[in-house]
């Protein structure tokens, strides 16, 4: 690819970058969100068209006009949100469009199977052919893009921060399915963000800052230090520093707390937590063992089938989600754009959110604009939020300012307890660090922080004790300065205690 | 710095196409109904010209012509807020038919056994009555999704029924005026909203929908009410992690939605036909949620949407007498413009293809 650029309405996206991929080679592409990584590659699939530049796939100059023409050459993507049928098959999900047939109009269902078992294999991709889609994790599902994508012929393969959802089990798997890929002769194009990921699996790295090329650079000569500063222009903090942790009272007390999931299972067994003031407790777990419950089963939103929640004395398992705002819980949630946001709301509506019976009403009818416009630029300028004004709707930020957002909100409260899930999932480098650094910041006031995180590198940088869920239990609580990562790594495992 | 200028006024400028393009497209799907009417009208013989001048003339032409408009609008601009102010909490309440005959029902029987009061408590009292038991109606849709998960719009349409047979059976049998028509006696005098512009039936219903239309759009706009009733709509789940109670939300905003409704019912009987008449609506609820749909879910479009279904009536009774046109017509429109609207898809790709 040479000299493309791409401008949207008040953007270069992409001005005239050149990038060019070796066959059979892993190559990262690293930037910030908002770096243009998603679009140089868009590009390249033929999903948007190049103001200018020109793209050469093994050697002769191309037009890509459509994703279907991508394919074509050989290029395939597997996009950040999947397009799956989630109540297809994984066999029908990937021969979709490229069904083979037998007798002119029937599917021959035993050479679809047998052709699809073979890529498998190949690539060392394990999936249940027979599983309806809804019913497979985040990280299978993803499994079945790239086979759907290596199905339809793919040579060169995209992958858009595919490591974004995946917990660090299912990154390895994915890595180890890359390097297969790799040594089958395929190409990758991996987007990332996470440094040490790209420095772990490619062969070359190409690091975009603002819609232009810093560099591209062989992973051997490159380190952590050295992308960092590539991408972001300034040194990263990754030690934060934490000030002194004296005057601890317990202002979280959970004692056998149990809840049910969604579907009716049991997935709290019996929690026992205490989360300290001038503390941060980083509850450390593979997704999916009760993370979720647990967040909401304190924040209000899950019903407690046993056990209590204690916040500074007072007994709030029966409470509202309003009730425990008030008492000083705020949450920032897993998934923002589920529990987080409403997208279609205005920054300021966003910022509101929660203090509308509060600190934004009036009285008790209406709501006070003027307390509600001050607050939202003052809040806009000490969290950073760059907006085009306070009355954008959300949905228009990036998903990091959109975390700013969240962020603002909840902490200009005054909380007692933090209760922040996944804070940094899906942030770039610099979001990350400043969302990381306000966590710290609470902690030093004084707030209970208790941070549920899938990255352990999170966990470890700003805990200062870690409990371990494992299948609805806490199965450790340790101090960060006694245990180590392997330690961790095999209680997130089930493995035993010591 | 002028580079800044230029900046701020392009996305000012921005602001306000987006701003208005939402009406831009409801314009332009009512413009494009009116254009494939002439040509329904001109392939069935008539002249569309014609045609389309007296309706316009029988419409708006006289004051005769702006009462009876109004008349017809007055009902609609009810019962469109009703559906509006439930799909902003994201409840489809189709069932404003039903709320509407409850408070109509209501009304009429405040205003025939509350005799003897005087007329400043009278129609208050008829009024409010008759806001209750629509928003009561709607209520038990609410309670119904809140406890048991039971989807509005078969609640809400089922009541629809239930309400039209029960207000039959009333009318027909308990409360049935002496003669053959299924009907209440007449209210009391005291009960009878003034009309406002005589010899039409224009009454003061009609201020009564203005006030609501500001009383909706303060509603929405300005109120914790109105914010939690949209976030609800927009993201429930964000909603709920804000301490917003979605069952609550859910019963305000069916009650409202109800109440709206039962008030347009209440002054279509205080106003126009002073007794409850089975059959008396033809549709008035139904029409609001194809209304609301071509205000484009706001509160002043609400009202300028029934305003033009008043007068595709109005107008299209003097056409009939006008040009032998004959009313179905009228219809045939209404339909046209609702399937326009309906079709956004399409009507952008046009406008956009015009941008081009």
């Amino acid at each position: 690819m040479q000299g493309i650029t791409k401008s949207f309405p008040g953007v270069l996206a992409n001005d005239h970058i050149d990038f060019s991929v070796e066959k059979g080679a892993i190559h990262g592409l690293l930037g910030e969100n908002g770096a243009g990584k998603t679009v140089l590659m868009s590009i390249l699939y033929g999903l948007y068209r190049p103001d200018e530049g020109s793209i050469a796939v093994d050697g002769r100059e191309v037009r890509v006009d459509s994703p279907a023409h991508a394919m074509r050459l050989g290029i395939g993507m597997v996009h950040q949100h999947f397009m799956l049928v989630p109540s297809l098959t994984v066999l029908e999900n990937i021969t979709l469009g490229r069904e083979p047939v037998m007798n002119g109009f029937l599917l021959d269902r035993k050479r679809m199977h047998r052709d699809v078992k073979e890529f498998c294999d190949r690539y060392r991709l394990d999936v249940d052919l027979t599983a309806p889609v809804y019913t497979l994790p985040v990280g299978v599902q993803q499994r079945v893009e790239i086979l759907k994508a290596l199905y339809r012929g793919a040579d060169a393969l995209i992958l858009d921060e595919p490591t974004a959802v995946l917990t660090p089990i299912e990154a390895e798997e994915l890595f180890g399915a890359m390097r297969a890929l790799k040594a089958e002769g395929k190409t990758v194009i991996f987007i990332s963000h996470k440094l040490r990921e790209v420095l772990a699996i490619c062969d070359r790295i190409t690091v975009l800052k603002r819609g232009r090329v810093m560099d591209t650079v062989a992973a051997e000569a490159a380190t952590e230090e050295s992308l960092a500063q590539m991408m972001v222009g300034r040194k990263i903090v990754y030690e934060f520093q934490k000030g002194d942790a004296a005057g601890q009272k317990p202002v979280l007390t959970v004692s056998g707390l149990k809840a049910l999931s969604d579907r009716g299972i049991p997935a709290l067994k019996g929690i026992d937590l205490e989360v300290n003031s001038h503390e941060i407790l980083g509850l450390a777990g593979v997704e999916g063992n009760g993370q979720t419950e647990l967040v909401e089963a304190l924040t209000g939103l899950r019903e407690a089938v046993e056990g209590t929640v204690v916040l500074n004395g007072e007994d709030i398992t029966k409470a509202t989600p309003l009730k425990r705002i008030r008492m000083g819980v705020a949450h920032i949630p897993e998934d923002r754009y589920k529990r987080g946001v409403v997208p279609d709301f205005s920054v300021m509506e966003n910022l509101i959110m929660g203090g509308q019976r509060d600190r934004f009403a009036k009285n008790s009818v209406a709501l006070d604009f003027r307390e509600a416009s001050s607050c939202s630029d003052e809040m806009m300028m000490s969290y950073q939020i760059q907006a085009p004004g306070k009355n954008t709707p959300l949905k228009f930020l990036s998903g990091g300012n959109q975390q700013r957002v969240v962020v603002a909100r909840e902490f200009s409260r005054n909380p007692k307890l933090v209760v922040a899930a996944q804070p940094t999932r899906g942030l770039d480098v610099g979001a990350t660090e400043y969302v990381r650094g306000k966590l710290v910041e609470m902690r030093d006031n004084g707030v209970a922080v208790l941070l549920i995180s899938a990255d352990l590198d999170e966990i470890w940088a700003l805990s200062d004790r870690i409990a371990v869920i494992y299948e609805g239990k806490i199965v450790a609580v340790k101090p960060v300065n006694e245990t180590t990562e392997q330690e961790i790594g095999l209680l997130m495992a089930g493995g035993r205690n010591g | 710095m002028v580079e800044k200028l230029t900046g701020a006024a392009r996305k000012t400028l921005a602001d306000v196409w987006r701003g208005s393009e939402g009406a831009l497209f409801q314009v332009a799907a009512i413009l494009l109904a009116f254009i494939v009417g002439a040509l329904v009208l001109y392939a069935s013989g008539y002249d569309p010209v014609l045609a389309y001048a007296a309706m316009l003339k029988g419409a708006f032409g006289d004051m005769y012509g702006i009462g009876q408009t109004l008349t017809q609008a007055t009902p609609i601009i009810f019962t469109s807020l009703a559906f509006l102010i439930s799909s902003k909490a994201g409840l489809f309440n189709i069932g404003a038919e039903g709320q509407f005959l409850m408070g109509a029902f209501t009304s009429s029987l405040v205003g025939i056994y509350l005799a003897g009061l005087p007329w400043i408590l009278h129609i208050p009292l008829a009024l409010l009555v008759g806001a209750v038991a629509g928003g009561a109606w709607g209520l038990i849709a609410a309670v119904l999704k809140a406890r048991f998960n039971a989807h509005e719009v078969i609640t809400t349409m089922m009541l629809s029924y239930v309400a039209a047979y029960l207000t039959g059976y009333m009318v027909n049998y308990p409360f049935k005026a002496p003669g053959w028509v299924s009907q209440t006696v007449k209210i009391a005098p005291t009960a009878e909203l003034p009309r406002i512009l005589p010899p039409t039936q224009l009454s003061a219903g009609i201020i009564v929908a203005l006030a609501l239309v500001a009383f909706t759009a303060y509603l929405l706009r300005k109120t914790i009410l109105g914010f939690e009733l949209r976030a609800i709509g927009l993201n429930p789940s964000a909603a709920e992690s804000a301490g917003i109670s979605i069952n609550r939300g859910i019963m305000m905003a069916m009650f409202f939605s109800g109440a709206m409704a039962g008030l347009g019912g209440a002054c279509e009987i205080l106003g126009v036909h002073r007794r409850f008449i089975e059959g008396f609506s033809p549709g008035y609820g139904w029409d609001g949620l194809a209304v609301a749909l071509v205000g484009g879910l706001d509160p002043v479009g609400s009202l300028l949407a029934s305003i033009l279904f008043g007068a595709l009536r109005s107008g299209g009774m003097i056409m009939t007498r006008a040009t032998k046109v004959p009313l179905d017509i009228v219809i045939i429109l209404q339909a046209l413009v609702i399937l326009f609207v309906a079709a956004p898809m399409f009507i952008r790709s046009l406008l956009k293809r015009r941008r081009k």
